[in-house]
């Protein structure tokens, strides 16, 4: 039964795209976090999506290979004042980029919607075919 | 006799199969529309069902590229029963990704086939009516 794949095909992208948003969450709530006294911050976070196959050829799935880590320099905002500040007055916060973030947020979250449109499409056509021939 | 009923059936079997293998295909489609490198794909059904059905000569050549577009990464199809022959999409808009899935396009082909599917059931369960007709005709 082919079209029973669609719920391991959409279900791989739902919880793929919940973990992007689960990254983008921990991104922004660390959006205002200050460097350490090893002087790195928190980085931002991003999820790399790859195809998997699952089972015939055809059906192409999704997960998350890797969590890549930003390379982009924290921000650094003179505030002699702040515990968190270095020798010359700087305080290092975290790389996040909050407008990316929520950019990032709205379109997993769009995935997430399409794919479980996808499975309730399928779950529809399933139920019409088990009553085929009594209708 | 009875062939000739069943024939309906069989072609709106082979029907059927098609539009889910392409439902599946959509539906992988639709799942990788943020994969970077992704390129989406579809299969022309009207000759994906011509040569399911063995109507026209295309059939068997058909038959040969859709083994060796399904050939990397294994995967034997179900049976003997013919795989389509997958085609790769153009790009619509270009991406910094590389991905080739236009979400308009996909989401529109996955309502277009559900409703494609949905009516050939509907042919199935009238021709299934048709013949339980036939067979009950002499109680009325």
């Amino acid at each position: 039964m082919s079209m029973m794949r669609i719920f391991d095909v959409a279900g791989s992208a739902v919880s793929a795209q919940s973990q992007r948003l689960n990254v983008v969450a921990s991104n922004l709530a660390n959006a205002d976090t200050v460097a350490g006294p090893d002087g790195s911050a928190y980085k931002a976070r991003q999820v790399v999506f790859q195809t998997v196959m699952l089972g015939q050829q055809s059906s192409a799935g999704v997960r998350v290979a890797t969590v890549s880590e930003s390379d982009a320099p924290g921000r650094r905002v003179h505030d002699p004042k702040h515990p968190g500040a270095d020798a010359e007055g700087y305080v290092t916060y975290s790389n996040v980029s909050p407008v990316e973030e929520m950019v990032n947020m709205i379109s997993a979250s769009r995935s997430y919607q399409n794919n479980v449109e996808v499975m309730n499409t399928a779950r529809t056509l399933l139920m019409k075919t088990l009553q085929l021939g009594q209708g | 006799m009875i062939a000739k009923l069943t024939e309906g059936l069989e072609f709106h079997g082979q029907a059927l199969l098609l539009r889910a293998e392409r439902q599946r295909l959509i539906a992988g489609n639709i799942a990788n529309a943020d994969t970077p490198g992704f390129k989406a794909r579809d299969f022309d059904f009207a000759s994906a069902l011509r040569a399911a059905t063995g109507a026209g000569a295309a059939g068997a050549a058909g038959a040969d590229i859709a083994r060796d577009v399904l050939a990397p990464g294994g995967g034997a199809g179900a049976g003997s029963r013919v795989q389509p022959v997958l085609r790769y999409a153009l790009p619509s808009q270009t991406h910094l990704d590389n991905n080739l899935v236009d979400m308009d396009r996909e989401r529109a082909a996955f309502a277009d086939n559900a409703v494609k599917y949905e009516s050939t059931l509907r042919f199935i369960n009238g021709s299934l009516r048709t013949l339980q007709d036939a067979m009950k005709s002499h109680h009325g």
